[in-house]
């Protein structure tokens, strides 16, 4: 049986709430929460990035794991905001956790599936027989424009997933991908900030890929919307994953424990991994799972599992991801917040 | 100036606080070393530090190293570690106003400080409240 053999994840404590950034900008912050259904979003602090927090949430993985590191064959970083243009963001982790040096480490882009993507890589090497163990992480500490609507959303997190196939506390029962070539949302070589085609980005492109690759599992594994337990949907707002949910037939209450984006905001390449380490939190064994990703550009993966008895055994050997959320929070005013993301122009 | 060799030679101690024992008088040695200052014995044995501790001691930098200038100000302190060693570091994620002495600390991977906008970025270990 292959699975998930250990969950982590990571949320840095600052947040900035929707009514400080629209103060800002002249906005109408009660419209941004109805519309968007965002009340506040986690920020890094200057010390923290995509690498920090891939280290993080690879660390609570391996303590739910409990394996040596040196076992781990492949690492792998998902993000659309590695710290460096030209050098991994997966050696870094590797070497930190001690998995180095027989090891395969690779980052992934695709705007906001990066992290499913190794997911998907890392399962299936193990599945192949090449690895004993492989690591998977999407982080992202993505900007939005000073602004933009995106800024409201755009926030820092990540979340961890070791692959094997012994100790396994979710088995991987189905995977599948649905992708086209869609430019809803881009940034080019040099650009700090991303451009999005504005309403192009909901119907030709969230909810296309979602749906396709929702439907596609569903019918390859032959399950039908109410035989899960829990369903995770990537999360760019508060609206999106409830709208797309009642589009293949599951309830809100499927929903609702994997959905943190309200307080958490837009974690990008780490939304819907972080909706899942959520869920498996709060899951029994025999539960089970579906989770849909979404990436600009556009493309969504999806994965069916089903909840092993050993979720028992290890659910409280590392911080539970709603803990994370609400422990420890710092508040932060738009000056402060500007100065963490380095929005403001210093001289050289 | 760190240079990337300096940084890449202290990666084992700085991403994974690796350390060594010493076998006769239990001298925990971070960096290892070849010889025990304690005893003088060559019976050392690969180890790691202990994540967790407490402070013994500590300060607000208000003036800091040019590297650190954004950061400014900041907590530093000395940490008795579970395995009885003292290690310093900065304390973040921590309100000036809470830090206390024998408040208990863990480590976390944090970005330590980057050579300027084209430089490297040099990662390593800080102290959070636990
Ligand atoms: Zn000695």
């Amino acid at each position: 049986m292959e699975g998930i053999v250990g969950y982590g994840a990571y949320i840095p404590r600052n947040r900035i709430k929707v009514e400080e950034i629209a103060k800002v900008w002249g906005a109408d912050a009660p419209s941004y929460k109805k519309g968007l259904m965002l009340e506040e979003k986690s920020v890094p602090s200057p010390d923290q990035d995509t690498i920090t927090m891939s280290v993080e949430s690879a660390k609570n993985a391996l303590k739910r794991a409990a394996i040596d590191p040196v076992e781990i064959g492949a690492v792998y970083v998902g993000s659309e905001s590695h710290p460096y243009a030209v050098k991994p963001s997966g050696t870094v982790l590797a070497e930190a956790i001690g998995a180095t040096p027989e090891v395969h480490t690779a980052d992934f882009e695709f705007a906001c599936k990066a992290g499913t993507e190794g997911m998907y890589v890392a399962l299936s090497l193990v599945r192949a027989g090449e690895i004993k163990y492989g690591l998977a992480v999407g982080a992202d500490t993505s900007q939005g424009a000073p602004g933009d609507a995106l800024e409201y959303s755009a926030a820092a997190g990540a979340a961890a997933f070791i692959f094997g196939k012994e100790k396994v506390v979710a088995e991987a029962v189905e995977t599948y991908s649905y992708m086209t070539d869609t430019p809803d949302f881009w940034r080019r070589e040099y650009q700090y900030y991303p451009q999005h085609g504005g309403r192009f980005t909901g119907d030709p492109a969230y909810f296309k890929h979602v749906v396709g690759a929702g439907k596609g599992i569903m019918e390859k594994a032959g399950l039908k919307a109410s035989d899960f337990d829990y369903v995770i949907f990537h999360q760019p707002n508060g609206k999106f994953p409830f709208r797309v949910g009642k589009m293949l037939g599951f309830e809100k209450k499927q929903i609702e424990p994997g959905w943190l984006v309200s307080k958490l905001g837009n974690t990008y390449s780490g939304s819907s991994p972080l909706g899942l380490t959520a869920t498996l939190d709060i899951s029994k064994p025999g539960d089970k799972i579906l989770i849909v990703s979404y990436g600009s550009g556009a493309g969504s993966d999806a994965f069916i599992f089903e909840v092993q008895d050993r979720i028992e055994e290890v659910r409280n050997l590392a911080p539970r991801t709603q803990q994370l959320l609400e422990d420890n929070i710092n508040y932060l005013e738009y000056g402060e917040y500007a100065k963490f993301r380095q929005k403001i122009k210093k001289a050289e | 100036m760190t240079t990337p060799s300096r940084y890449w030679r202290e990666i084992p101690q700085r991403y994974r606080l690796e350390a060594n024992k010493c076998q006769s008088c239990g001298t925990v040695n971070f960096p290892p070393r070849l010889v025990c200052p304690e005893c003088q014995k060559r019976d050392l044995v690969a180890t790691k530090l202990a994540e967790k501790g407490k402070v013994i001691s500590y300060t607000i930098i208000r003036v800091p190293p040019h590297q650190f200038i954004d950061q400014a100000p900041y907590a530093v302190g000395i940490v008795k570690l579970d395995d009885g060693v003292n290690l310093m570091a900065q304390i973040v994620d921590c309100d000036f106003e809470d830090l206390k002495v024998g408040m208990k600390v863990r480590i976390e991977f944090r970005k330590i400080f980057d050579e300027g906008e084209a430089g490297i970025l040099c990662y390593g270990y800080k102290f959070v409240p636990d």
